[in-house]
């Protein structure tokens, strides 16, 4: 039976229940291979549940450094009878299942092309420990020890990473027994296994990259951003984010001499309750957000439409997930692109950012709060489950200490005594925003009431016809301006000339720009364009201008970023060709490469023949 | 409502508080809603109040949602900012604004239908977080704009003016404070200005969620017989449990109280509130004995007001919050982004 060999480029997927403390032993054995120079990417599979369902964790090592999940898996960690059947057929022809050999196998067909690796952990384990859930802990660990015997991961190095875990006085019987756990898990596959043929090599191939995922990064970008007030409500995949914002911000602003928080933190009844607090703090000076998924997008509808015709500032981040209500909360999506662009009554447009990885949750985390106070309006951050909740190896995140808040057009109590005309509605300098002023500013001046659509330029009660439609067309000249301040796209052109290109957004980038080599491979050669902010840039329209065919590669069912470009690009429908993915699981290299080539090859997309006149995009991004 | 503008230039003779202010820098431009309503005398009421605690207006942030109620805003403290917002929600717009600023004086203004209907949740929940604010529900029993339909705050049996009756039972916002924790409640009746003004003056020197039910009769749809929110029902069966004086600084009492009929309760800055006892047993300091007393006066069909329970020492939503004592919209640069340095450390922990 041939056996797969392959060095630092294989999947591992560990099966496990939930509840059952596998989730920081998983990470363990993932961290160990970065700290070995070896880049991965991770995805954890969970059940919406808190214990007792299956859930499973998947470590792609892969030293080209694609961040994407593959797809398939070489080797199995079979922790999970329940799944077993399910588990074992899985796995690639040649690959290999690790299971707890204590009990016989689970009744099942075996598979004959697959190498069984047993070790009896739950023995082991009950021979080393007698208290019921150290048995059940320590018995992860000792999986990772064994693997990282069959794998060749250094012993040093998962030693290293517990000592970081456990630091401290309090913590040394701790680290004493994880390292002991790990030690006989270790011991043991040494002795009574023999090497596999996948292999952990030392490389250097992750460099200055970090591990971490997007809602961590999202809120520590809305610590740096200066975001002061945070309210909001459970609910999954977006709680993390709130609560990352509010243990940096107990770690970085609690004020040394008194203890107290240079924030607020407010857990509301719900999301209604979540948005109408950021957008009273927002309208009364503080930089303020709130953190949700697309049912919570749903029910701040109303406040979304206030806050736009009132023009107060405030930030929403969105982790997009499988919807409503307990359809898969779990589960990732881009589903939530047309809710948010068109959020509310009336005639409204946002404007939404589109971070593709963590680092960019981070920077565009703290530059959506420059822009609301800018543009004076709500600012969606569009994050997905799989950016959100997944650890991924991204680049460090960068801060200028010479960069300030930019509150954007606010008038002083100088300003105002200074006998400046305040309008609140008045559009002074021709781009559509006009000037704000906080309240309790001045005694006698800039004091106005706040309203939806029945005002004039001077913030006064009116219901004239006139009046409301001059209100309206500033309201689209200010999104106009937006396009001047939001990311621009980023293109990047084939390797060849070609009249056909590609477009996508967030968290489909990863899969993307390994599906790209291998449809280079194929010769089916791309321009391509990552969008990063609605509303598009004049880039957009220009791409989609200079080639025959466009593919919208995107996760939901209907095609949200190809029905926006086409209504706000005016675009002719049959140049873009959707590509969709919406099953819930992250997005593969392979299923990418295999829907685009299909369909590439009924358009002919070849190489176009090096001759001149073809529009050849420029590489770089638009800002 | 009346078509005539303000006159803009003012009695030079007019009394001035110790900003130097007249009744009329505290006042908004003319009133829209209908001759008569009980709306503008709670208005007026709350002109009163501040005109007499010399608050600058632009110290002030009133807040409302939706409604003949939520209008109001408008016609009082023109130097305030205003903000007019959805229905239902104004608790938590106040509360996001008490958060941004700790240091201006926040005051809610809602209807029935605003609070006890569509807006229960977030009363309720803005009672539990003890926002520093004056929240005042003007409690008509009806929805106006929409022309009369019954809101939850009417009595079981009172009849509208189209002769429907509501069968629902009745929902008690002062109970619902009392029991959700509000720190300062009380009850008037827009028709008793000499109970209103200092209660509201109360209410604003209150530190913690102040709440006041005033029921203010509306004269088109709710003010007929069969009503329970009617000028002659609420005079009818009024019963007021106390009368308040608001001192600024400790005096001696007069002389001319019977002996055991005043209660004094201190204010969190200093001040007083001096009580007038109409009740000898009511006791505004028992959150439970209120609770019983307003069950029963209800069963008797009574309207129970003036200052039903006040905690002076409460907590509020910043003492929660552990925040610092600079409003958290003043914080610098400097005071909320941690730097390069931080963010290098941070990076490092992770690789």
């Amino acid at each position: 039976m041939p056996t797969i060999e392959r060095v630092n480029d294989f999947v591992v997927k560990f099966a496990n229940v939930n509840g059952s403390g596998s989730a920081s032993a998983n990470g363990l054995f993932a961290k160990a291979i970065l700290r070995m120079g070896v880049p991965v990417a991770a995805r954890n599979i969970f059940p919406s549940n808190i214990q007792g369902m299956p859930t499973w964790y998947e470590v792609r090592v892969v030293e080209a450094g694609w961040r994407g999940r593959r797809g398939g898996v070489e080797l199995m960690v079979a922790m999970n009878p329940e799944t077993w059947k399910s588990d074992l057929a899985e796995v690639e022809a040649g690959g290999y299942v690790f299971y707890d050999s204590t009990k016989a196998l689970p009744r099942a067909p075996m598979r004959d092309d697959i190498t069984l690796l047993g070790v009896p952990l739950t023995e082991i384990c009950h021979e080393a420990y007698a208290d019921v859930r150290q048995r059940q802990l320590f018995k992860n660990i000792m999986y990772v020890g064994a693997l990282a015997a069959i794998l060749g991961i250094e012993r040093d190095v998962v030693d290293g990473l517990l000592a970081i875990q456990f630091r401290g006085k309090d913590k040394a019987p701790l680290l004493e027994a994880n390292r002991n756990a790990f030690r006989l898990g270790f011991d043991h596959a040494s002795e009574h296994l023999e090497p596999i043929g996948l292999r952990v090599m030392r490389r250097d191939g992750v460099g200055e990259r970090i591990f971490i995922d997007g809602n961590a990064a999202a809120g520590l970008g809305a610590v740096y951003g200066g975001a002061t007030v945070c309210a909001w409500y459970p609910i999954t995949p977006s709680t993390s984010l709130p609560e990352s914002f509010a243990r940096q911000c107990r770690r970085f602003r609690t004020e040394p001499e008194t203890g107290r928080h240079r924030f607020a933190f407010i857990q509301a009844e719900d999301e209604l309750a979540s948005i109408g607090m950021v957008v009273g703090a927002g309208w009364n000076g503080a930089r303020a957000f709130t953190a949700t998924s697309g049912p919570g997008i749903s029910l701040m509808q109303e406040f979304i439409g206030l806050a736009y015709f009132a023009e107060i500032p405030a930030v929403l981040f969105d982790v997009q997930r499988g919807s409503p209500s307990t359809g898969m909360p779990t589960k990732t999506q881009q589903c939530d692109l047309l809710l948010a662009a068109y959020a509310s009554h009336g005639d409204t447009k946002h404007v939404l950012l589109f971070p593709e990885d963590p680092t960019e949750c981070f920077s565009m985390g703290a530059q959506a709060f420059d822009l609301a106070d800018r543009l004076q309006t709500p600012i969606f951050v569009l994050l997905d489950l799989d950016i959100g909740m997944q650890e991924w190896l991204t680049d460090p995140f960068r801060w200028d200490d010479t960069r300030r808040m930019d509150r954007g057009k606010v008038m002083t109590h100088d300003d105002l005594e200074s006998g400046k005309d305040f309008g609140r509605y008045l559009d002074v300098d021709g781009d559509g925003i006009p000037y704000r002023t906080w309240p309790g500013t001045h005694p006698k001046r800039g004091a106005f009431f706040t309203r939806g659509t029945s005002k004039d330029r001077y913030a006064r009660y009116t219901e004239d016809g006139a009046t409301y439609v001059d209100n309206m067309q500033r309201l689209l000249r200010k999104f106009e301006t937006a396009k001047s301040y939001v990311p621009g796209p980023v293109v990047e052109p084939a390797a060849q000339p070609t009249r056909a290109g590609v477009i996508w957004y967030g968290s489909t980038g990863a899969p993307m720009a390994e599906s790209l080599a291998q449809l280079e491979a194929q010769g089916v050669h791309l321009d391509r364009m990552r969008v990063r902010a609605f509303p598009f840039s004049d880039a957009v329209a220009e791409f989609v201008d200079a080639h025959e065919h466009v593919f919208v590669v995107e996760q939901n069912r209907d095609g949200q970023l190809r029905m926006l470009l086409i209504n706000e690009c005016s675009i002719d429908p049959q140049k873009l060709v959707s590509i969709l993915h919406y099953d819930g699981n992250p997005l593969t290299a392979r299923y990418l490469t295999a829907e685009i080539a299909e369909k590439a090859a009924l358009f002919n997309v070849t190489p176009l023949r090096p001759k001149g006149g073809s529009v050849r995009p420029q590489r770089g991004a638009a800002d | 409502m009346t078509y005539l503008a303000k006159p803009k230039l003012h009695h030079p003779d007019l009394p001035k508080n110790a900003l130097g202010f007249t009744r009329r820098d505290y006042e908004g431009p003319v009133s829209t809603l209908c001759a008569g309503c009980g709306h503008d005398s709670i208005s007026a009421a709350i002109i009163q109040a501040f005109w007499q605690l010399a608050i600058p207006p632009h110290r002030v942030a009133k807040l409302s949602g939706i409604g003949c109620s939520s209008k109001t805003p408008t016609y009082f403290l023109g130097q305030s900012h205003g903000f007019n917002s959805v229905h239902g929600r104004m608790p938590s717009v106040l509360t996001g604004a008490n958060a941004a600023n700790r240091d201006l004086i926040y005051l809610g203004v809602s209807g029935d239908g605003d609070s006890a209907s569509i807006g229960l949740g977030q009363f309720a929940h803005s009672m539990r977080r003890g926002v520093n604010m004056v929240y005042i529900v003007e409690n008509n029993g009806v929805y106006g704009l929409t022309k009369g339909q019954f809101s939850a705050t009417a009595d079981k049996g009172s009849k509208a003016k189209t002769g429907f009756v509501n069968e629902d039972e009745p929902i008690d916002l002062v109970l619902l404070a009392l029991q959700l924790g509000a720190t300062f409640v009380a009850r008037s009746f827009s028709g008793d200005k000499e109970q209103l003004v200092p209660l509201i003056e109360a209410a604003v020197r209150h530190k913690g969620a102040a709440f006041i039910d005033v029921v203010s009769p509306c004269v088109t749809f709710n003010n007929h017989s069969g009503s329970t929110k009617s000028y002659d029902y609420v005079r009818a069966h009024n019963d007021a449990v106390n009368r308040l004086d608001v001192i600024l600084k400790r005096e001696p009492i007069a002389a001319d109280y019977p002996p055991g009929s005043v209660q004094e309760v201190m204010l969190h800055d200093g001040g007083l509130i001096r009580l007038r006892k109409l009740h000898p047993e009511y006791d505004p300091t028992d959150r439970l004995g209120a609770i019983n007393y307003l069950h029963q006066r209800h069963a008797a069909g009574e309207v129970v007001t003036g200052l039903l329970y006040a905690h002076p020492d409460a907590a509020d939503l910043h003492d929660m919050q552990n925040t610092v004592t600079t409003p958290l919209n003043a914080l610098s640069d400097a005071e909320l982004v941690p730097g390069a340095a931080a963010l290098a450390a941070f990076n490092a922990a992770l690789r």
